[in-house]
């Protein structure tokens, strides 16, 4: 299940591209755009099929309820832009029409955590699953590398109702071969281990992994599992996880309020009480900075997991 | 029509008396242009989804939520359902929610409404979607005047002009309340007619309780190539003399003794 090469690659591209397939197959797929196609890359979308997609320009109210109007005439409705601008811009429109009318919109967000980079907090959502989680009838995904992306994408084109996707604007170091199978149903267990479990998904599970990698040379065997749904939250691997290490950390590119970490939370207090970490923003805005200095500063580093999961394992 | 009208009026005042509480003024106000929607213009099969024209009708968007009553009203009467069904307004466990909801399967009802300046959004989408099929039916969208001042509004005539929907017809039930006053008074609209030419619109103004300039307008619009709008000047509260042009009765509900006296009046007519 994990390669063995390691190859950097755009999940934007792969997003864009997995567009333009799924359109060649499927005439019922529409895109939409509020001016950001270039960076979402829904603009491949747009030069394959230019009358199945509408740029909404800079107008993200509108463009969700567009998007929503599409679905229920019956399309399969993919609309992108910023998670800052696709989720709090816009989040009535997401409630009450998208969700409250159960339309078949998948809000796929590029840019989404803190790894926006230089553009800084306006442009960094740290909130966005939270947001997300919230809303009744929302399915919400944070893949973690492009084999990934391209088959939540896949998936979310075959599976009618709403459904909030995000992607990093970073590049990502593949994780997954070929053999690898997104299964909607359930949390991945992608390392096994005793001592403490490692809860994750998006572009900190390289992290996470390399993290354990060297845990484990200093005699520490953590469990690590990829959460890539968020929405609804499959609890099993968790639970079964939780009760042989009694010792959860939460690592993730978002708030420690509302996302992965809480939606452990919510499933360990009701499933097997055990302590819960969680590594992610604090109830903070971003800054300005080069992303890997920034995941550094936040700690979401596999350098800086590696010394908080240390630090953790001696507090009884 | 005048008969339909009168009979939707006195039922929507029933409605909210049963209900204790509700939108009176704005449902009476758009009570004659649903009625003639209703009767003359809209091709919506009574058998809803059942019948196999069910994709071919046209598609009526009520942006302005909460004048429910008078769609509930009108779409009982009018046969897509029992008028039993109106005695459960915004009662536990009912279809006839306060706000129209598409989740709980009541026949006319095409989208859930209710926060407003959305409705026009998914007529734009809904539109676009019907061009790419190529569906020749038209999509109406009834917003109300105070609902003009959200953005998204705005944002939606600007991708209806950019996408030249020539099968999307806006109808602004202008009946110049708001909860807080006059739409002058709270934050102007005006000029609301040069505003929407500019933003590419055919504008008819007319009087929204003369069924034949509501009629004519609609016709007009429905045979037009161009993206049209109808500015319908109403009177909030219209049919009930205590009820009119009087901003207390936005969101209030009617007692016994007001009941009877707004039915009687109507019934008079």
């Amino acid at each position: 299940m994990l390669s063995k090469v390691e190859e950097i690659k755009s999940p934007r591209n792969t997003y864009g591209e997995t567009l333009v397939e799924l359109g060649a197959k499927n005439p019922n797929i529409v895109v939409l755009d509020a001016d950001l196609s270039c960076s979402t890359q829904t603009a491949k979308f747009h030069k394959a099929y230019p009358e199945r997609f509408f740029n909404c320009g800079i107008a993200e109210q509108d463009m969700m309820g567009t998007a929503a109007g599409l679905a229920y005439g019956g399309k399969t409705v993919f609309a992108s832009t910023f998670a800052m601008f696709a989720t709090a811009r816009c989040l009535d429109q997401i409630r009450n029409t998208i969700c409250y009318s159960k339309l078949n919109v998948k809000i796929v967000a590029t840019h989404g955590g803190i790894t926006v980079g230089e553009d800084g907090a306006s442009h960094q959502a740290l909130e966005d699953i939270a947001y997300m989680r919230a809303i009744p009838d929302m399915k919400v995904m944070v893949p973690a590398d492009c084999t990934e992306v391209k088959q939540v994408i896949e998936y979310a084109a075959n599976t009618p109702g709403p459904m909030y996707i995000r992607i990093p604007r970073t590049n990502l170091k593949t994780i997954f071969d070929s053999s690898y199978q997104f299964n909607p149903n359930s949390g991945v267990k992608l390392r096994d281990g005793k001592d403490i479990t490692l809860v994750t998904n998006g572009e900190t599970l390289w992290e996470v992994l390399s993290a354990a990698k060297s845990l484990s040379e200093i005699g520490i065997d953590a469990e690590v599992l990829h959460y890539p749904v968020v929405k609804p939250f499959h609890h099993i691997a968790l639970k079964e996880s939780a009760q042989k290490t009694k010792k959860v950390v939460v690592i993730e590119n978002h708030s420690i309020i509302g996302g992965l970490g809480s939606a452990v939370c919510e499933a360990i207090c009701r499933y097997c009480p055990s302590k819960v970490y969680r590594i992610g923003t604090k109830d903070t805005f971003g800054q300005s900075g080069e992303q890997r200095q920034l995941m550094e500063f936040y700690g979401l580093t596999d350098r800086k997991i590696y010394e908080k999961v240390i630090e953790y394992m001696d507090v009884k | 029509m005048k008969e339909f009208a009168k009979k939707v009026r006195c039922d929507i005042l029933r409605m909210i008396y049963n209900a204790k509480s509700g939108h009176p003024g704005g449902a009476l106000s758009c009570v004659d242009i649903l009625t003639v929607l209703y009767k003359k213009i809209l091709n919506i099969p009574l058998e809803w989804d059942k019948s196999i024209d069910f994709k071919k009708r046209d598609r009526f968007i009520l942006s302005k939520g909460h004048a429910s009553p008078a769609l509930y009203a009108v779409l009982a009467n009018a046969g897509y359902f029992s008028t039993e069904l109106l005695n459960g307004f915004r009662i536990l466990g009912s279809k006839l929610q306060g706000h129209p909801s598409s989740r709980v399967n009541l026949p006319g009802i095409e989208v859930s409404t209710g926060s407003l300046g959305q409705g026009l959004s998914i007529g734009v989408g809904l539109a676009l979607s019907m061009r790419l099929d190529n569906i020749n039916s038209k999509v109406y969208v009834l917003l109300g005047d105070g609902e003009m001042q959200e953005g998204s509004v705005w944002e939606s005539l600007m991708n209806a002009n950019n996408q030249k929907l020539d099968n999307l017809v806006i109808i602004i039930d202008k009946n110049r309340l708001q909860i807080d006053g006059t739409t002058d008074e709270v934050k102007t609209l005006e000029p609301l007619d040069e505003k929407l030419k500019a933003f590419g619109f055919e504008v008819q103004t007319i009087d929204g309780h003369n069924f034949e300039e509501i009629e004519t307008a609609l016709i007009n619009a429905k045979n037009s190539k161009n993206l049209c709008a109808i500015i319908a000047n109403t009177i909030k509260g219209k049919g009930v003399k205590f009820m009119e042009n009087n901003v207390s009765w936005h969101g209030k509900a009617p007692d016994k003794e007001q009941l009877d006296m707004a039915l009687e009046e109507l019934n008079a007519l």
